[in-house]
């Protein structure tokens, strides 16, 4: 998967999980989307794992600070 | 896996919820249909969120069932779970409002009567108590005799705030039973190991069951489900440090459909009848193409066994009161030849109440299976095996429930247990006897045919009406009837068991449960009778509510010489019904004219009162002989 294709896959989870389309970049944080909360975080990460049948590490979620970030660890976890 | 597998997939579900807020007025329709799609926990949010914008706080108007007002109390994080109990009982048409306890409170919730649970007096409760919870305090050095007193105090906690939310509310009380979240320290015999976590929880649980029976509280078992799920999908270790979520976000979907299946049972709103495809769903192969000798079922294959298998799933769904039809297009004499002649076919032709085989189509029969039986179409399930039948019944028939069942018949046993269509509390005697009634109606229907004349027909059923007072052992019958009948019931107003008893305490007021008996057989307690003082001169009707089964059969005027009795003991002079019309209840709308009341003034919300005058009144003659018994 391209960086491009997990931007596309993260687009489609936050349109579900926030009922409206989220403009994601590298920078965007949770504090810049009205309803992410440490519940919508959790919901996000647990939508990602059903979809792809993966499993965030504790460190891997500890170390998400950004939209990259979660790029980042997610570009590890599928493969290329 | 806790995937709402055997809902189907909806095309546009997107799009369609998206909408919802459109047109706040139909959005409470819309989103019942959105809830019966297959909706993983991300989607199930989403449509309680959308839903609750659209509403605004305001409870849908004209709903059949009774809201419920849920408090949700627990020891960890429970936020989680409230859309997919929400969004479960959206599915069955149920609105809920929902208090969530503060987290780790629930015990001062429940004992301070100031808190902001008691302002919000629930009709029912669940109780969530972790595993983690209910194991503080209990280790591995612990000697036997202290593990049993940290259980037999946990216990006694527990049914503390059973007994504490009973004396406040009155409510339905459901227990979440704890996950088997813990490792285990000595493996296949940990229950050798007292003070193991894991060993206490399983002793924990096997107690609540016993003390939930004997208390009167439903369990939401979730170590059953993990049991056929897997502990790993319901729990997630690392999202318990997190979040101290004992219940993964992911499982809430099912979580909720639990909840929901125990609170909808209490309303009495089961599914009733399970209507079944013949070709390749009862048996592999096809009757009129393949013949008898033909068919695939029975020792001697893998797939012959699946089908024995599935029949005798579904016999023993009959045995605890759930209603089997068929449903298939096929010639009649084909389709019975297997349930007449095959040694290997378990259910056989007396185990089918309404048994339809014809060339039109399914959506059709299922309607004319569902007159036959007197049940509502919203309490049907159709199992068949083609894709295409199962859409057109969905799309002519969206209130009947067809699961989306594989081509793979050892699946079908456990998709419907899995459904939970046919969730129910205990199991009454008329449960039990449901079956034999309806073959006594298929008997009575075979009588009508030969009679000419209705006089000679209801004369020749020798029926017997036994009335009594509303008492403890009809009680569960009595709540059971007085919360799921729709259809013939004038003011559809929905009681507890506490409501029933504070009737049976008034001396202004009576409740009767009616029980007809003819040749053929007891058909169970068929109606229910409230009529309570209004003031020193007029007793009114506050339910009269029948079970279809009885239509036609006099039973109506019989009822009301029993009210008038009840009425002239009570001294009144006049008797006041009133008739308050809902989606499903349009069939009583000139019930009171029909037996000579006249029309009074209307009540709020477009129903009617009728006025029947004692003076005048004179007792109609019928061929039921009535007996308090």
């Amino acid at each position: 998967m391209t960086e491009a294709d997990i931007y596309a896959v993260l687009a489609e989870i936050f349109r579900d999980a926030f009922m409206h389309d989220v403009a994601l970049s590298a920078e965007l944080t949770a504090k810049d989307v009205p309803g992410w909360d440490s519940f919508k975080q959790i919901e996000i990460i647990v939508a990602l794992e059903e979809k792809y049948g993966i499993k965030f590490h504790t460190r891997e979620l500890d170390s998400l600070h950004s939209v990259g970030d979660l790029v980042r660890v997610l570009g590890g976890k599928l493969p290329r | 896996m806790t995937s709402l597998y055997w809902l189907p997939e909806m095309p546009d579900w997107r799009i369609k919820v998206r909408a919802l807020g459109d047109d706040p007025a139909a959005a409470w329709d819309a989103a019942v249909g959105l809830a019966n799609a297959r909706i993983d926990f991300t989607r199930t949010n989403a449509l309680d969120e959308m839903l609750r914008r659209s509403l605004d706080g305001a409870l849908p108007q004209g709903l059949s069932t009774k809201p419920v007002r849920l408090a949700l109390l627990g020891s960890g994080t429970l936020t989680q779970l409230l859309g997919g109990i929400r969004v479960g009982c959206l599915r069955r048409g149920i609105h809920a409002d929902i208090h969530e306890g503060d987290y780790g409170q629930y015990w001062q919730e429940i004992a301070d009567t100031g808190s902001a649970l008691h302002s919000f007096k629930p009709n029912t409760v669940i109780l969530a108590l972790d595993a983690y919870h209910l194991t503080a305090g209990v280790t591995a050095s612990m000697e036997q005799q202290d593990a049993d007193a940290a259980l037999t105090e946990m216990l006694a906690r527990i049914r503390d705030c059973w007994r504490m939310l009973r004396e406040a509310f009155g409510c339905h009380i459901i227990h979440q039973t704890p996950l088997p979240v813990h490792p285990g320290l000595l493996g296949s015999n940990e229950h050798r190991l007292p003070g193991a976590p894991a060993a206490f929880i399983a002793r924990l649980t096997a107690a609540l069951r016993t003390a939930a029976d004997a208390d009167g509280v439903d369990l939401l078992a979730l170590d059953t489900r993990a049991a056929v799920d897997g502990v790993k999908a319901w729990h997630d270790a690392g999202l318990w440090h997190r979040a101290k979520q004992e219940v993964s976000p992911a499982a809430a979907p099912m979580y909720g459909e639990l909840a929901a299946r125990l609170i909808a049972a209490k309303q009495g709103r089961a599914f009733k009848c399970l209507v079944l495809d013949l070709d390749n769903t009862l048996w592999g192969g096809v009757v009129g193409d393949d013949g008898l000798e033909g068919l695939v079922l029975g020792q001697g294959s893998a797939l012959g066994e699946a089908f024995v298998a599935f029949q005798t799933y579904a016999r023993e769904l009959s045995r605890r009161g759930v209603i089997l039809a068929v449903c298939s297009k096929n010639d009649e004499a084909n389709a019975l030849e297997p349930f007449e002649k095959h040694p290997e076919m378990v259910l056989r032709r007396g185990d089918i109440a309404c048994f339809i085989a014809n060339w039109s189509d399914k959506a059709a029969n299922i309607r004319a299976i569902a007159q036959d039986l007197n049940i509502g179409l919203d309490a049907m399930v159709f199992v068949d095996d083609n894709p295409f039948e199962r859409t057109l019944v969905r799309q002519e028939l969206p209130m009947v429930a067809v699961p989306e069942v594989s081509d793979e018949p050892s699946s079908y046993p456990q998709t419907l247990a899995d459904a939970g269509y046919f969730e129910a509390l205990g199991i009454t005697d008329d449960d039990r006897a449901r079956s034999a009634q309806y073959q006594g109606n298929r008997q009575r229907e075979a009588l009508k045919a030969s009679v000419t004349d209705l006089p000679s027909y209801l004369r020749g059923l020798e029926m017997q009406l036994i009335w009594r007072r509303f008492d403890q052992i009809g009680l569960q019958r009595t709540v059971q009837l007085i919360n799921k009948t729709n259809q013939f019931n004038l003011t559809t107003r929905r009681y507890t068991e506490d409501d029933v008893l504070a009737i049976m305490r008034d001396n202004r007021a009576f409740g009767l449960q009616l029980r007809l008996l003819d040749r053929f057989g007891d058909n169970g307690i068929i109606a229910i009778l409230i009529g309570r003082m209004l003031n020193e001169t007029d007793l009114l009707i506050d339910t009269w509510l029948m079970s279809c089964r009885v239509l036609g059969r006099q039973v109506e005027p019989t009822s009301l010489n029993l009210i008038v009795t009840q009425a002239r003991a009570l001294a009144a002079t006049r008797v006041i019904g009133e008739y308050v019309p809902t989606k499903k209840n349009g069939m009583v709308r000139d019930h009171y004219l029909k037996l000579g009341f006249t029309a009074a003034e209307p009540l709020d919300g477009g129903g009617q009162r009728f006025v029947l005058e004692l003076g005048l009144f004179e007792m109609a003659g019928t061929f039921i002989d009535v007996v308090e018994g």
